[in-house]
């Protein structure tokens, strides 16, 4: 064994077996080691032991002294020479246990017919197994008006609260959201919210989930369906790159829930309310059910499949052609597209950043990142963690509760380069290295960090200009690890693919002749195209000057983009083939739209921050949508170059036979910041990231997560607000060339030089409206 | 009490089949042996039992013209029953359908609102399906139903020229509104709340529960 942990174990006899357990342990979890389960409400492996229900009493000696009274076994540790009896021998145990639940019955209505948790809940079975036949109680129950909404997601029925504090734990404990707490005293005691701050937290479905009675529900699943109705599938979260574990539960076609999944490597047993709340827009927005066809007079019209297959495989032969892929994709359906592109196009034209994007970044990823492994793990270990152009609990919220969790364990150091401070930082005590937009590489360049520090990079890092290079530079200096956190689920496994224009698949380099040789071996191809192809917005440019006359696009919002009208634009001009699962602002100006099948309709895999392989089978089993991967095969072959996937499986076999690549490596050629601009009083540069809660395409449908949503703000600092004599609340309108947005002021710790917005928040559109995202100078006026 | 684990359960000792040992060819053959004549006492015997049935009244029914009752607790199609008020007594909690052993009982629960009240409390049926051809008439839903919304009347004639006509809709299976009742949805009885339908507190519709 490489590496070995010395743990003391102590042995106690409970029931009469011996167990050996590591010194810590609590009595509960050794007798779950025995497989002797002891009842439970309040106790929760991940939270920290309170005590609050008393249901876990055991019978405990040590050294031939016996405890006066049962104890609460979710409290005490385990001691050497200590001798346990539950439920299973002792009868005082049995008593006291019983008894306890007959007391947290009296207040208990008779809710189960028309509880959401009836049927799979922990009150429910262990009144079952561990309680009495009969209630010898008489007298009038306590109740209390019910439900009574915390939040537009979250509904808590006091009554049936058996004050177990496990949503109060966790929103102090791992959430470091403590917008919930326990009120009043005696039979009178209940959760309650404060009085002016709902539970507006990023995590508030897990308490939903944890709540072991009927307490909290959620409003979206609130009385849809019973656990036996319900076919649950293990899936992957499509959100972020966080790569949640989760089950998805469908009722006849229909996803009703779903619900975070405990692997203790990722997620642990958490997911974001986006993850459990945001999967409506697959039946909400209006799906696309067969292909489209542009007539001769211009008009979007119905067709079969082999007609349209025929039509895009026609236009894509007939044009120089290129590749525009989302990062939604799966990595196998990225896979082939990427190989779509080299075969059937005969181009490296391919790019999955349909965002704000830069060749600096192209070369960081393919550099520092593409093959590379840091983990959770790394985070648990560091010893400093550096965030640049990252904001962990907007944009990737399990790595928010990663740094949390190691905050609150051992104090890590956490350090932000940013413009603004973010609440997230605030919660996590970070050092907030304070920087005009734009000039982040210098502060980059200042950190002082080891070989055990991990210096997380968001995807926005690109959008300031030398910033990736000040990353690489800083760690290849100080030996600390580079993790780049995209924001969507499947950039990680797009760029592991090669669906980008200077690496082919598994990290084999465009330009490297013997990476060429050994993918076009795998393909069967004789050569693949040598020329490193273009970036998003090359291949834009290119379709207006006339080099390129076809596009496939798939999964893309051009509005996420730079260029916004020359996007759009470019999609008029070219002949396009559209690969989506509704009409967009790409289907509406394609020349083919072939429908796709959403995540639940399909299997595959997303790659995680990580680079770890999340995947998932299909929830909703009788779908008749193909997955990309099938139509990408059908329009190959309809061009004679077969690239012949006919499933999701045939990709992910090949792309297992890859293998580990060990030849050339990309190296990153430095690029220097500019200097910054000067501003006149009246103008800001311009700082913004999208919020976890937004108007994302994937949370359309879902109208009491929007309800949670922070509040759209402008955010100046202290300075610059009595200059513009501005106080909170104060419309400022902030334009430049291309439009303007009108948001309420908010006065707090940011850059003097800089405004923050959300980028994408109802109201703030800043790529429609602005035209820009980070870094660039604009105009504030107050109204 | 004592925890009893088993330890080390004995094995039964079983010998190998082996093919050798055995005379597979063999078939054995079994006598049977035919009743003989009846003979004339006989036949005499079983007319009779023939002629005296001339002299006995006709137990046939002219079925359908004539429709003899059923048995008291005949097991016929179901009924979704109303309160006093007309409320439905459904909550839409499944428990039937749960206890279905032939899965023909298919529920969805929803939300009451004070705009839209169907039954007292917090939820109601808003789907409520039963599959006759399903449907084994066992009663098990009956019992499992915590309101009395489910009953069953003696109705048995169900049959029918289409599989889509034998599965119930909510519609199908609701009792009617009786005397004292009004249609919901509708408001609760007021001062009332759902412990007092349950405790049959209310008797009848009260007129301010009529929605213009």
């Amino acid at each position: 064994m490489t590496t070995t942990e010395i743990v003391d174990t102590i042995t106690v006899v409970i029931d009469g077996f011996e167990v050996s357990v590591p010194k810590g342990t609590l009595v509960i979890r050794a007798a779950e080691q025995l497989g002797i389960q002891i009842p439970r409400f309040c106790d929760h492996p991940l939270l920290e032991p309170v005590g609050a229900c008393r249901q876990c009493l055991v019978e405990i000696e040590i050294n031939g002294r016996a405890f006066p009274k049962p104890q609460a076994s979710c409290t005490i540790p385990v001691e050497p020479g200590m001798i346990i009896k539950t439920q299973l021998t002792s009868d005082v145990a049995d008593k006291a246990q019983k008894g306890v639940m007959e007391l947290l019955l009296i207040n208990h209505p008779l809710d189960c017919p028309v509880c959401d948790k009836g049927g799979e809940c922990p009150l429910q079975n262990q009144a079952m197994s561990n309680g009495q036949e009969q209630s010898r109680f008489q007298g009038v129950k306590r109740t209390f008006e019910k439900p009574v909404s915390i939040s537009s997601q979250v509904l808590l029925d006091r009554e049936r609260c058996v004050l177990c504090a496990r949503c109060t734990r966790f929103s102090e404990q791992i959430a470091s959201d403590p917008f919930i707490t326990l009120n009043e005293r005696g039979a009178l005691q209940q959760v309650g919210i404060y009085e002016n701050a709902p539970f507006k937290s990023y995590f508030s479905g897990n308490t939903v989930q944890i709540c072991p009675v009927g307490a909290l529900t959620g409003t979206a699943y609130r009385f849809r369906a019973r656990p036996f109705d319900l076919v649950s599938t293990p899936s992957a979260c499509e959100h972020c790159a966080s790569g949640c574990d989760m089950r998805t539960d469908v009722r006849r076609g229909k996803t009703l829930r779903r619900l975070a999944g405990d692997d203790a490597s990722v997620n642990e047993e958490w997911n974001c309310d986006k993850g459990r709340w945001a999967f409506k827009y697959v039946t909400a927005i209006d799906r696309l059910k067969h292909p489209l066809v542009r007539n001769d007079a211009g008009v979007l019209v119905e067709a079969s499949w082999p007609e349209a297959l025929a039509v895009a495989a026609q236009g894509l032969k007939a044009n120089v052609s290129a590749v525009l892929v989302g990062g939604r994709t799966t990595y196998e359906d990225a896979y082939g597209y990427s190989k779509f592109a080299r075969i059937a196009l005969n181009t490296n034209d391919i790019d999955f950043r349909s965002r704000l994007s830069s060749d600096e970044e192209r070369e960081f990823l393919a550099s520092h990142v593409v093959g590379s492994s840091t983990t959770y793990r790394d985070i648990d270990r560091a010893d400093h963690v550096l965030l640049v152009g990252f904001e962990p609990e907007e944009e990737s919220p399990i790595v928010f509760l990663r740094l949390n969790k190691q905050f609150r364990k051992r104090a890590l150091k956490v350090t932000a380069i940013a413009s603004k401070l973010s609440i997230g930082l605030e919660k996590l005590k970070g050092d907030f290295v304070k920087t005009a937009p734009g000039q982040e590489a210098s502060a980059i360049a200042r950190q002082v960090l080891t070989a055990q520090s991990i210096i997380l990079v968001g995807e926005r890092a690109c959008e300031s200009v030398g910033a990736l290079s000040a990353v690489a530079a800083l760690a290849g200096t100080t030996g600390a690890k580079i993790a780049w956190i995209p924001r969507r689920a499947g950039e990680r496994g797009a760029l592991e693919a090669g669906a980008i224009a200077n690496l082919l698949p598994g990290a084999r380099l465009v330009s490297d002749a013997a990476a060429r040789v050994d993918i076009a071996a795998l393909w069967g191809v004789d050569s693949l195209p040598s020329t490193q192809g273009r970036s998003s917005d090359e291949i834009i440019a290119a379709v207006h000057s006339g080099a390129i006359g076809a596009l496939l696009v798939g999964g893309v919002d051009p509005l996420d983009g730079a260029q916004i009208p020359e996007s759009l634009a470019a999609l008029e001009k070219a002949f396009v083939v559209a690969l989506e699962i509704a009409p967009s602002e790409v289907t509406m100006r394609a020349d083919v739209v072939l429908p796709v099948a959403a995540i639940t309709e399909k299997s595959g895999s997303f790659l995680n921050w990580e680079g770890r392989a999340r995947s998932f089978e299909a929830a909703v089993l009788d779908s008749l949508n193909r997955s990309d991967l099938r139509i990408l095969s059908m329009i190959a072959q309809e061009m004679g170059a077969a690239i012949n996937f006919s499933t999701v499986t045939a990709a992910a076999r090949e792309i297992a036979t890859l293998g580990r690549w060990d030849g050339a490596r990309a190296s990153m050629t430095p690029v220097s910041t500019p200097q910054a601009p000067e501003l006149a009083p009246d103008q800001f540069i311009l700082n913004s990231w999208r919020r976890l809660l937004d108007l994302g395409t994937l949370q359309k449908g879902e109208e009491n997560l929007a309800g949670t949503a922070r509040q759209t703000v402008a955010v100046i600092s202290p300075k610059r607000a009595q200059e513009m004599n501005v106080v909170d609340g104060d419309l400022l309108k902030i334009s430049t060339a291309q439009g303007s947005v009108t948001l309420a002021a908010l006065v707090e710790d940011i850059h003097d030089d800089a405004i923050w917005a959300p980028r994408n928040s109802r109201g703030s559109q800043l790529l429609v409206h602005l035209g820009v995202g980070h870094g660039a100078v604009v105009s504030v006026a107050k109204i | 009490m004592s925890l009893h684990l088993a330890k080390g359960l004995a094995v039964a000792e079983i010998e190998p089949f082996n093919s050798k040992n055995k005379d597979l060819k063999k078939v054995e053959f079994t006598q049977v042996d035919q009743p003989g004549s009846v003979g004339m006492i006989g036949h005499i015997k079983g007319f009779w039992v023939t002629f005296s049935t001339i002299f006995k009244k006709p137990e046939t029914v002219e079925y359908p013209e004539v429709k003899a009752p059923t048995a008291e607790r005949f097991h016929g199609r179901h009924q979704l029953n109303r309160h006093p008020d007309g409320l439905e007594k459904c909550i839409g909690c499944e428990l039937c359908a749960w206890a279905c052993p032939a899965d023909a009982i298919y529920v969805e629960g929803a939300d009451n609102t004070d705009e839209h009240r169907m039954s007292p409390g917090e939820r109601y049926g808003s789907v409520y399906q039963i599959n006759y051809l399903r449907c084994v008439f066992c009663g098990l839903c009956i019992e499992a139903c915590p309101t009395r919304a489910l009953t069953m009347t003696n109705e048995y004639e169900l049959a029918d020229d289409t599989r889509a006509k034998l599965i119930f809709e909510k519609d199908d299976l609701l009792g009617p509104l009786r005397a004292g009742m009004l249609m919901p949805p509708h408001p609760m009885y007021p001062g009332m709340d759902e412990s007092n339908y349950y405790r049959g507190e209310v008797t009848q519709a009260h007129p301010s529960q009529e929605i213009k």
